[in-house]
């Protein structure tokens, strides 16, 4: 439960005087804390946990998770085809 | 190889096996101390891909798993009460107390809600004042900034109605209690790297130097836990044993400076039980004085409840590495997802549960 996902900062407000944002991850947008990341520009990449974005993630490596997850969706589909009974 | 040739990266995935195949002269005995790391290396195989001489024990690192028996009781009488609206993270639901667990006590009409974030029951505090919003407050260093807001923030908004029954439990203190403990065969550690994120690692130095094990901040992809095993081998068969950051692009070794001031404001370092380990000193976060007025267990008299845990269940010796959950008697016969008898069954990042759903038939041939 601790794990935590990277998105990027699509909108930048303040919600009852907090620093909120909406957060982009792969085309879902989430609204989320940045109190504890005031550094955070619209563009940035953000890793978020329980609505709260921890820290702000360096884009290139960011996008690198993304293609990684990515690969592991289609392996996962890949074995699941297999697995299945022809 | 198997798991390696679907990965469309197989050549990065094959890189550091082969690395850590090259570097491995003699046995080493890791340990991830993290639930989502458990889970990646049972799911992805990643353990299988390692030299035998590699075991890889999966740690006391899923905060489910380690709320107290007595914690969940707590949580059961508190939901159970009509003006409660109980709001809790969805893996809490089914961990089994005493008598029974929340997704029961909701079935019996009991106002159980599924939150995603704690600030989801401020906002229900604010827009039901007429109902007492409770939160169940678990989980590592990651989620405790997340609820040292939530609670400053009830504070500011003057929210009576509001309160949390807070259980946050601490990775540096159940990495020494592991070391402590007298049978201990665990030589280096993977730190969590989310848990570093928040905290950075310098508060892993001491435990590195003075008990002589390599520890490294590692994430969560397969390409991170291979590097991050890669480095600890590295470390090991050099004879060194320091603190190093695989995860370098979530965690610096300062950690997040604002969330580290707002978790020091509310929490203060309390003594707590673990599931299936028992008490570790300072191990754990509870509100301060100046925010007991948000603290459910208070408010609810609550805090008298204790409760043991079922014998037959050997989650401690799994959480330590002692046993593997298939040598549990009750694994997959008593216990399963379905009907858990211990928290590690329940949780997708316990390693019972984990076992069970990507290893048993393995396990069963091997046996
Ligand atoms: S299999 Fe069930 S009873 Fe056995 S250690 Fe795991 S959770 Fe406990």
């Amino acid at each position: 439960m601790c794990l935590a996902v990277p998105g990027r900062v699509v909108e930048i407000y303040e919600k009852d005087g907090l620093p909120t944002g909406k957060v982009d991850f792969g085309g879902l947008a989430k609204e989320v804390c940045l109190a504890y990341t005031p550094e955070a520009q619209l563009d940035d990449y953000v890793l978020v946990h329980v609505g709260f974005a921890l820290n702000t993630i360096d884009e290139a490596e960011a996008k690198e998770v993304f293609a990684l997850l990515r690969e592991v969706a289609e392996a996962e589909e890949q074995m699941r085809k297999d697995e299945e009974p022809s | 190889m198997k798991f390696i040739d679907e990965y469309r990266d197989a050549a990065q995935v094959k890189r550091w096996v082969d690395s850590i195949h090259r570097k491995t002269t003699r046995p080493w005995n890791l340990m991830e101390v993290c639930g989502g790391q458990t889970n990646a290396i049972i799911r992805f195989g990643l353990d299988t891909l390692l030299p035998p001489e590699i075991r890889l024990i999966h740690g006391p690192g899923c905060p489910v798993c380690v709320t107290p028996i007595e914690m969940i009781d707590q949580a059961v009488a508190i939901a159970a009460r009509p003006e409660v609206i109980f709001c809790s993270f969805g893996d809490m639901l089914r961990v089994p107390g005493s008598e029974k667990d929340l997704l029961t006590v909701k079935s019996e009409g009991g106002d159980v809600r599924v939150v995603y974030s704690p600030m989801d029951a401020v906002a229900l505090a604010g827009a039901h004042p007429d109902r007492q919003i409770v939160f169940f407050a678990i989980g590592f260093e990651t989620t405790a900034p997340a609820v040292a807001m939530a609670i400053a923030q009830a504070d500011r908004l003057d929210l009576a109605n509001f309160s949390a029954l807070v259980s946050h439990v601490l990775v540096p203190p159940a990495i020494r209690a592991v070391l402590g403990s007298p049978d201990n065969i665990v030589q280096a550690f993977l730190a969590a790297g989310h848990v570093c994120a928040v905290m950075g690692t310098r508060q892993y130095e001491p435990i590195a130097k003075e008990c002589g094990v390599p520890i490294v901040a590692t994430g969560f992809e397969p390409l991170d836990i291979l590097q991050g095993v890669a480095m600890c081998i590295d470390q090991l068969e050099h004879g060194r044993a320091e603190v190093e950051i695989q995860y370098t692009r979530c965690v610096q070794a300062e950690g997040n400076p604002v969330a580290l001031a707002q978790i020091a404001k509310v929490f203060r370092t309390v003594s707590r039980k673990w599931r299936g380990i028992g008490p570790i000193p300072e191990s754990g976060w509870a509100l301060r004085p100046e925010y007991t007025r948000f603290d459910a267990a208070l408010r609810f008299e609550v805090e008298g409840i204790r409760a043991e845990e079922p014998a037959v269940c050997i989650a401690g010796a799994v959480l330590q590495g002692h046993k593997r959950p298939h040598e549990c008697p009750a694994f997959g016969t008593e216990c399963t997802p379905e009907r858990p008898l211990g928290a590690p069954m329940v949780s997708t990042e316990g390693a019972c549960a984990a076992y069970y759903r990507y290893r048993r038939r393995a396990e069963e041939k091997e046996s």
